[in-house]
Parts: structure tokens; sequence; C-alpha cells
């Protein structure tokens, strides 16, 4: 806050506040739109610190995918593009549903604010449940890291029943062993991802209660602006791990 | 040095002495010792000029004969100078501290070559010639002295706080240390990372001899087959020799001269074949395929220790034709030459 | 020549002079009141009430190592036990002491009234960084009960993450929790500075103290996170046996040591910069003078933060990292050594032609001053990459932080709770008593970690239970030391206890200091002021504290 005058402010201020004065304005801050300030670049350095702790993954995840690269491409080719494609979209949705909750918040719009919300958790959970059935899978092929690791399907790739060819090239048993990394980075990065979006979306179920009371649709929007960025957030890691994760080496068109 | 080898000399034994320094007993020593005293020179300079300043104002300025302050703001003369003179004196100890460095990590050509393995929580020493240590080393004077270091579990690191020298062993690779003794006696090994419960029983003794002396030790403790040896027999009975046996239509290829020598891999690529790449390669044949011969080399990862793998290393070092392997798997072990040449690190 | 003129304390009259009946303390009654408590100061005063529990558990853990040190065999305790002992106390004293003594105490207490502020940004965040801090320190407490762990604060994979035993798991997400409360501790002051500066408080108008405090949340900020990363990595490879740092496994346990230290190097400036800040405070109030070089401090400490983000590596250079990264690391750490020398300086400049006084804070700020300047200029030899090879590992490492973490940063933290003791309670504290604990913490600290610097030349390793014999003399030294250094640390818990009863009234400001603390009532109101000041002067500006006519805020009740 610039000094905008040389005098002391009166004592009570409030009156001569141009704002809106909201009920929610907390005393320690002399304007709403400091609070409103302070609450987005406190939302946006958490963000910071997000940034940095996926940082570590990604950053073990360049290291390993240069030193391994035959064992990423082989594990890589196992994850099901399919359902990786479907959850991409169905997040982005996710997320356009927020962007315009954010902006039904800002026109006061309560009953659009609650609908978009309610779109905005749906396919949250869908993108959830889409990851269930993804870790199911690898469940299923023993391609959980741990005692339960089977490298055989890389050694010996299984023949595709439409074309005939084995679905991969075989690995030496060496290279097989890597696959294991490749795998604790793709469970640990989606799983802190989708932790991300499970606490996300349980912040989406407080909001929404609070949005149908009416708290954001007069002129109080912070909390719906913040946890838009949180969510945007998510969904930009997501943007990275798919690609990342998904789509090394992959030739849709070739086979 | 500047200062007079006489005064050094005395000095650091007069220090040693009276135990509160390290005795000097390896080439490097006097290197580290004199950075040291610069170092120490440079802190106790700093400490009395902080200490004086504080001390002079403190007194010329104390409240009782100086009741009011005059309000300075700063001077940048004195911001540049006490910013560029600190950061020189830094700069000299960092120019200093790198030649240092090198010359510690950067081994002579001439250097014999001694593999330690390091495992919680004991030392092994193993010698070319064959001969093993526990917690001990014996070396030359004069002669300067590889150490190829590896670590079976977790990090170690081998301190011989006499010669100045320590570096970290790690698991799954090689680390290199050099050192050449110049004072027989017996010296402190410690192991300095810590390792678990008995990291402080890692330790051990540094046996420094004369050329002569150590000449008789190897004679007397050597336990017959050298690293060499052992690894040619390990060559055989792992299977090795039925791919790289040297013939021409051989499914793997001849290793004979292969030690330093520049390989052309499958993948485009070329390596300097070194101690660190051979072990590589055994563990992980498939990321290191000669070009023009197949990745169906399995993996021994899990089936060879490391004590293994270093005799396997030390063959190969030493193998210059195949015509030895021939001869090893029908000679009796009694009708076997000496043992080559201690395994010298080939320029 | 009368007492007046050795000490700037101006009490008020004990006769009348009262403890203003309104206050933060007073406020609200009841415990509840405490632990929900959006109050920024009482939440400094749960900080400081849980970081001296913490400390003093840290600290006899320190006693029993040095107990054990004074013979050269493991005769105390078994290996596995002297082990747990180094391990708990590094955790518990680096992130359950260091790291939140003076930001979450001082820091806390003092950000918003230096900026006029009526609190941080983020109040209840405030208050759950206390409670992550306190779970954190109970799950540390738990794997003591259980156990203790003994990886060495430092976590050293595949050691940790195969090899042991222990409470890896417990200890790991520990300081998890309590890293967490570091973020949130450093978000909120970002936020506070950068958005809730009263009118007039440019950012070159306000204290060094927040200047400092605003480096050391960046590091806060940015760094802490990676360590969390790590230690969960650690955590998952303990849990699900994979191979992540495990080379067996084609994992590297390189890379382990690059992502701790990621944190774990800008950690330590977390903890300095703070209790930089107060020493810039202490010196400038005891010498009646603005701070030499103000502009240099300032952006000093953002030196710090900045290039100690690049100088990870110096805790590697024997590990087979690449000569020439080695090199790059090197050059950086002299570099990051520079705005430390640069704040010496100007520091003791400050006292020239200044009106010096020798109360406890300025004891302590002396004290800090030529220790920190032996901490750091060993931390030259560290850097310098020949010179590590020989001392790395040994007791010279060991002496070298606790010269900057206890000679400097213990110190500069007691410097400052005794200067801001009579602002947070009311109350002075004795001032030959505390003379005293300060001068025998001084003689035990030297008597403690001197000797440590010539063992580690010797040769002597850390972390080691047992010694050859010639060493034994000067570990007896250094146990002798840490035993006075331990009277010394005690004396402080007892007469400040005492003074909050006993001790006399110290009123608004009685060390006649220029902050905008020094200007409200002693202890502050919940609300700090009754009407938001505005800054028209710059810092330390001594005239305008004697010209001062109109007072800021009287007391009330």
């Amino acid at each position: 806050m610039d000094n905008a005058t040389a005098t002391t402010e009166p004592v009570m201020e409030h009156e001569a506040h141009e704002h809106v004065y909201v009920p929610q304005h907390r005393h320690h801050f002399e304007t709403e739109e400091q609070q409103r300030e302070a609450g987005s670049f406190g939302m946006w350095l958490f963000l910071l610190t997000e940034i940095m702790f996926f940082g570590g993954l990604f950053f073990a995840y360049l290291l390993y995918r240069n030193w391994y690269y035959d064992a990423f491409v082989a594990a890589s080719n196992t994850l099901n593009i399919g359902m990786g494609a479907a959850n991409t979209a169905i997040l982005i949705t996710s997320g356009f549903f927020m962007a315009l909750a954010v902006w039904a918040a800002e026109v006061r719009k309560k009953r659009v604010l609650v609908w978009t919300l309610i779109f905005t958790t749906l396919f949250g959970l869908a993108f959830l449940g889409v990851k269930y059935f993804e870790y199911k899978e690898k469940y299923e092929l023993h391609h959980i890291p741990g005692a339960s690791f089977d490298v055989s399907q890389f050694i010996n790739p299984p023949i595709d029943a439409k074309t005939g060819k084995p679905v991969g090239n075989p690995l030496p048993p060496d290279v097989a062993e890597h696959t294991q990394i490749f795998f604790f980075l793709y469970f640990a990065m989606t799983g802190m991802h989708a932790l991300h979006m499970i606490i996300g979306i349980g912040l989406l179920f407080w909001l929404l209660g609070r949005a149908q009371r009416g708290d954001f649709s007069a002129g109080y929007v912070a909390p719906i602006e913040n946890f838009g960025l949180y969510w945007h957030f998510v969904d930009i890691v997501w943007l990275f791990l798919f690609p990342l994760l998904y789509l090394i080496n992959r030739h849709p068109l070739a086979h | 040095m500047g200062i007079s080898p006489v005064l050094w000399q005395f000095l650091v034994k007069w220090l040693t002495n009276s135990a509160l320094f390290p005795p000097e007993a390896s080439t490097v020593a006097p290197w580290m010792d004199s950075l040291y005293f610069f170092l120490l020179g440079m802190t106790a300079t700093g400490l009395l000029l902080v200490g004086a300043i504080i001390t002079i104002f403190s007194l010329r300025y104390r409240r009782s004969v100086h009741p009011v302050a005059t309000q300075i703001e700063g001077s940048t003369l004195l911001e540049a100078t006490w910013t560029i003179i600190p950061l020189g004196i830094f700069l000299v100890a960092f120019v200093w501290g790198a030649l240092l460095y090198f010359r510690i990590y950067n081994p002579p050509v001439n250097s014999m070559n001694i593999y330690i393995v390091g495992k919680q929580w004991m030392w092994k020493a193993e010698h070319p010639g064959g001969q093993h240590e526990i917690n001990a080393l014996h070396v030359p004077t004069g002669q300067p002295v590889q150490l190829t270091m590896i670590s079976q579990d977790v990090f170690h690191s081998f301190s011989i706080p006499a010669f100045r020298i320590k570096r970290e062993v790690i698991p799954g690779r090689y680390s290199t240390v050099w050192f050449e003794a110049t004072t027989p006696g017996e010296y402190h090994l410690f192991c300095t990372q810590y390792c678990g419960t008995n990291h402080s029983q890692m330790i051990g003794t540094i046996t420094v001899l004369s050329p002569d002396d150590y000449k008789k030790w190897t004679e007397e403790s050597t336990s017959g087959m050298s690293l060499a040896q052992n690894g040619e027999r390990l060559f055989a009975s792992m299977g090795c020799n039925a791919c790289h046996s040297g013939n021409a239509a051989a499914r793997g290829p001849s290793l004979a001269g292969v030690y330093g020598s520049t390989l052309q891999l499958t993948n485009g690529s070329q390596v300097q074949v070194n101690d660190a790449y051979l072990r590589d390669a055994i563990l992980n044949p498939s990321e290191h395929v000669t070009a023009g011969y197949a990745p169906i080399m399995p993996t021994y990862q899990g089936q060879i220790s490391e004590d293994g793998l270093i005799d396997l290393v030390e063959y190969l070092k030493t193998l210059h034709t195949n015509y030895r392997v021939q001869q090893t798997l029908t000679t009796p072990e009694a009708d076997q030459a000496s043992p080559p040449r201690s395994g010298a690190v080939k320029p | 020549m009368s007492e007046q003129d050795n000490t700037i304390l101006r009490l008020p009259d004990q006769s009348t002079a009262r403890v203003p009946k309104k206050n933060f303390i007073t406020a609200e009654d009841g415990l509840l009141s405490w632990l929900l408590t959006g109050d920024h100061k009482r939440i400094a005063m749960l900080y400081l009430i849980s970081i001296t529990v913490f400390f003093f558990i840290g600290g006899a853990f320190a006693g029993l190592i040095r107990l054990e040190l004074l013979t050269p065999q493991p005769d105390l305790v078994a290996s596995d036990t002297y082990n747990k002992f180094f391990t708990m106390h590094g955790v518990i004293m680096v992130f359950l002491f260091l790291v939140p003594s003076v930001p979450a105490t001082l820091g806390n207490f003092l950000i918003p009234i230096m900026l006029g502020a009526r609190d941080l940004a983020f109040p209840k965040i405030n208050l759950l960084s206390w409670y992550l801090y306190v779970v954190g320190g109970v799950m540390v407490l738990a794997t003591m009960v259980l156990g203790g762990v003994d990886t060495g604060w430092t976590f050293t994979t595949p050691l940790s993450t195969h090899y042991l035993n222990t409470h890896v798991v417990t200890t790991a997400m520990a300081i998890f929790v309590a890293g967490f409360s570091s973020i949130f501790t450093g978000l909120n002051f970002i936020v506070t500075i950068h958005r809730m500066r009263c009118p007039g408080m440019t950012w070159f108008r306000m204290p060094l103290f927040v200047w400092a405090h605003y480096a050391a949340s960046i590091l806060m900020v940015l760094g802490t996170p990676v360590l969390a990363i790590s230690l969960t990595l650690v955590a998952l490879e303990r849990l699900f046996g994979i191979g992540v740092f495990d080379p067996t496994k084609g994992g590297d346990p390189l890379l382990f040591q690059h992502l701790f230290w990621f944190y774990s190097h800008p950690a330590v400036y977390i903890m300095i910069l703070p209790g930089m800040g107060v020493i810039s405070e202490v010196i400038s109030t005891f010498s009646r003078k603005r701070v030499f070089g103000y502009t240099a401090v300032a952006f000093s400490s953002v030196a710090i933060a900045l290039f100690g983000f690049f100088v990870w590596e110096h805790h590697m250079f024997i590990m087979g990292v690449s000569n020439y990264s080695a090199l790059v690391f090197s050059l950086l750490t002299m570099l990051v050594a520079v705005p430390s020398a640069i704040k010496i300086f100007n520091w003791s400049f400050t006292l020239q032609k200044g009106s010096i006084t020798f109360e406890t804070p300025m004891l302590y700020a002396f004290g800090f001053m030529g220790l920190f300047t032996i901490g750091g200029l060993t931390g030259v030899f560290l850097g310098s990459l020949g010179m590590d090879i020989h001392l790395t590992e040994t007791y010279f490492i060991v002496a070298h932080f606790h010269f900057v973490m206890v000679g400097g940063m213990l110190m500069a933290f007691l410097s400052g709770v005794h200067f801001w003791w009579p602002k947070m309670t009311g109350r002075m504290y004795p001032e030959t008593l505390s003379k005293m604990a300060a001068v025998v913490t001084f003689i035990g600290f030297n008597l403690t970690f001197l000797p440590q610097f010539i063992l580690g030349y010797l040769g002597m390793p850390r972390r080691y239970h047992a010694y050859p014999p010639e060493f034994q003399i000067l570990n007896v030294l250094s146990t002798a030391g840490a035993t006075v250094l331990g009277i010394g640390y005690m004396l402080p818990i007892l007469y400040l206890a005492w003074s909050l009863k006993y001790g006399p009234v110290a009123g608004d400001n009685p060390w006649q200091a220029t902050g905008l603390e020094w200007q409200i009532q002693s202890p502050p109101l919940t609300e700090n002021f009754t009407e938001i000041p505005i800054m028209d002067h710059e810092a330390y500006d001594y005239d305008w504290l004697e010209h001062k006519t109109k007072p800021e805020v009287t007391t009330v009740g």
C-alpha cells in the first residue's frame, strides 16, 4: 500500500471505503482489495511450492529416462493410451467448468455457480474412476513395483491377436529390470497427482456447500478464484504427466 | 613452496609430536598442509580484523565517553573494499583448492593399482598379485598407488588422514584415488561415511614399507593365485569363454587387448574401455553391445560378487592373446607359470 | 559518571508502573483461546514454548553423545544406541529447533508490528503451521519412544532405504509434516511483506529484520518441498522395496544426495538469515545508530538466498561427481561467502561513531560476530575443493556447522529473545545474571568446539562411537566445554521464567529503540495498533525518535 496521504487515517474507516464491504472481510486487512490480493498472491506462492514438490519427481524422471530409454519406451507403451487420453479430455473439461464457475461467481449467478461446480466435481470424480481402472489393470499385469513385479512380458512380449506380431520388441533381462523404475515413477507421479485431485474434490464439496448457501454470490469470490487456480494447476501437472508417461515413442499409426 | 624445506619439516614435526597435527606421509600432504596454513592465516587475519574493529570501536565509542551517536549512512568505497578483497582471497582459495583437487583425483600414469572393496563393516584390499588384506593395506614408498574402490552395500568412505586423501566408496560404481607414500610407518585408515552400527569399527592400519620390505612382504603374503588368475578361472567357470573364445566366428567379441581401447557400440557411440566399463558390461550387457554383435549376453547381476568382478576385470586388463585361455583350461594349476606382473594401468 | 551512562535502559518508575491490563495475553482467557487463536503474537508464544521443549530434548542427546565420547572405547551405550543419539540430536535440532527458532517465534511476533499491520496475511494458516509443527514434533517423539532411528539426519541411501530396520519412515514423515509448517510460515511472511505494509512503509524503510526474514522465506517456500519429495521417495522405497535409489536395481544413490542437499543447503541459510536480522536490530539499538550500509545489508540477505540455491553439490565433492561440476559448485560456494562477509563488516562499522552500551543482547551479538566469522571462514576451507578432501566427513565439519549454527544462530536467537523479552512480556529480565549467562555460554561454546577443529584435521571421523586413544584429550576438553555450555543454556530458562512474575515492569520502549514495535505498549494489544501508523521516516531514525512529540499509541487500561 503506497502512502497516499500524510495524515493519520480516521479511526472509523469502514464507511470511507468505496469498495463493497463484504461480511467475510477479515479485520487484519485494511481493505477488501488488500484481502483479495493477499489471498491470490498466497495461492500463487503455494502453487510455486507445488511445482518444486513435483519438480523433484520430474528430475528423477529426466535422469532415468535418459539412462534407460529402451526400458522406458517398452514400459510406457504398455500404458493404456486410450484411458490416458480420455482422462486428459476429462480433466480439461473439468477445468473448463471450473473456469465457468469463477465467472459465475464474479457475475453473481448462484445457480450457474453451483451447477458448474457440480460438473467440475463430477468430471474430477470421473478422472479418478478411470485412474482406478488403470491401476487395476496394472495390478493384474503385475506392473506394480515391489515384490509382485513381473518383467516376463517385457522379455517375451505376447503376440498381438490382430496382427500376429509381438506387441513390442523383446528386451534383454537386465534392461527389462529397469522397467520397474519407470513404473515406480509412474505410480509416484500419477499417485501424487491423484492425491492432489482427491484433496481438490474434497475442497470442491466444501465449496459447493457454501456456494449453495450463497456465500459466493454477493461479491466475495476469493475462495472460488483461488481454488480455481489450484484446480488449473492440478490440470497442468496432468498435461505434463500424460505425454511424459504415456507417449514415449508411440507410433499409433504405424501398426 | 616458498618456505624452506628445513623450516617446514621442523614446523610439521613439532605439530605432529604435539598430537595436534597428523603426520605427513605422502607426496600430497605438504600441498594440503600449505593450503591449510594459508586458510588458517586467512581465518586468523579475518578474526583479528573483525575483533580489532569491534574492540576498538567499542572502547572508543562507548556511551560513557561518546554519548551522542553520529548517523552515518554508509560508504560505497568501504562496501566495494570489503566485497572485493574477501572475494579475491576466496578466489585464491578456490583456485588453489581446485588445483589440489585435480592433483589428488587424477592418478599419474605409472600408478600401481590396488582394489578396495568396502562392506559393512570391513575393508578388503586386493593386490593384483593376489595378496588379500582385511582392514589393512601395505604399500611401498616412492610408488604411486591407485586405489580402485567399490562398496558391496552402502556408502563408505576410505580415508587416510596421514596421506590427506579420502574418497567415497559407492555401491554400483568404481571410485578412485591415488597417493604416493613417502615415510615408512603405520597410519590410520578410517571409514568416514556413516554406514550403520559398526561404522566406528571399520578402521584399519596402512603400513608403509620401503620398496625392499614391500617386495619381501608381497612374496610372503601371496595366497598363490593372483587376481588375474582368479579371474581367468572365473572366466571359464562362469561360461564367458563359450562366447568370448577369440574365434572369428564366435558369438561374442574377442576380449584380448580390449582394455584401454576405444570400442564402437551398436548404438553408434564410442566408449573408452576402462575398469568401470568392463564392470558395467558384465552387469548390464545389453546396454554395452559391441558393434557387429547381437545383444545376447546374459546379465551376471546378482550372480557375481564385487570381488569376482574385480578378478575378472584384472584378468581382462592383462589379456593380450587368447592363447592363454586354452592353456588354462588344460594345464593343471601346479604347472602354471608365475603370476603375471602386477596390473599396471595402461595409458 | 552516573549509572545511566553505561546503559540505555530506561525503565518506568517502578512504584507506579504497571503492566497494561489489556494486552494480547489478557485479552481472552482459557486454554482454548490459545489453542484456537489467530493472533500472531499468541502463536509466537506457543512456538516459543514448543521449540524450547525440543531444544532441551535435542540438547540432552548432545549431552549423552559428549558423555560417551569422554573415553575412546564404546563403553557407555551400544553402537546402535549411540547412532540413534546423534541422529535424534540432528533431526531435533535442525528441523524442530533451528529452522523455526527465530522465524516462528520472533518473526511471527514482530513482522506484522514492524510493518504496521494488525496481523499476518493468513492467521489461520499461521495456526495450522504451529499444529503441523507440533504433529511433526510428536511424531519424532513417537519415533524416540518406539526405539529411535539411526540413519543420521541426512538419511543417506541406500543405508536408510535397505540396510536399517529402525523407524525411518516415521521420522521421514515427521520431517515431511514439520516441513510444511515451515513452508506455510514462509508463505505467510512473503504475502504479508508484499501486501500489508502500512502507508509510507516502502521496501527500503522496512527494518533489516524484515528483509532477512523475506530472504529466508523465499528459501523456505522454494526449498522445503524438495526435501518433502526426497523423504517421500525414501519412504516409498522402504515400504515397497523398489529401487529408485538402489544400484542393484538400476537406481542411483547419488540422485538422493542431489535431491536431499538441494533443500538442505538452503536450509542452513533459512536457519541463519533470520538470526542475522536480529543482529542488525540489536547492533543498531545499542549503538544508537542506523545500520551502516542499510542497502548493502538488505541486498546481501537476498543475495545469500539466491546464491544459496546453487551450491548444494559442495556436500558431495568426494562422492564421485564430475570434476568439472565440482569446479562450478566450488566457485559458487566462494561467491555465496561474500555477502555474509559484507554483513559482518557493515555491522562492525555500525559501531563507528556510535554510542555503545553492552547490555545482554549486545553481548550475544558480539559473540555472534566473532563466532560466525570463524564458522563462516571455516566454510571457505570446505568450499575449497582440495582442502575439502581432507576435511570432509571429519570433526572439522562438525565444528564448522556448530560454529555457524550454535555460535551464530543460537546466539542470535538468545540475543533476540532478550532484546524483545520486555516487549513480548512487559517485564524486564535480570541484567547481571543474563550477562553472566552470556559469558558462560561463550566460554563453554569455544571450549566445546575449538578442539573439534583440531580433531578434524587429525582425521577423526564424525559419527564415530569409538576413536583412537590419542584423540582422547581433545575429546575430554570438548565434553568439559559442553558441560559449561549446558549450564549457560539452563540459566536463561530459569531467570526468564522468574522475570515473568518478578521482573521489573518494562514500559513501552525500555531500549529507546526506533522500530514500530517499540512505539506501542508492552505487551502489545491484540490488534497491535489502535490506529494504523503512517510511516513517514526511515528505519533506524534516531533523530525522529528524539523529536517525537505525539505518542503513537497510548496504553489502554
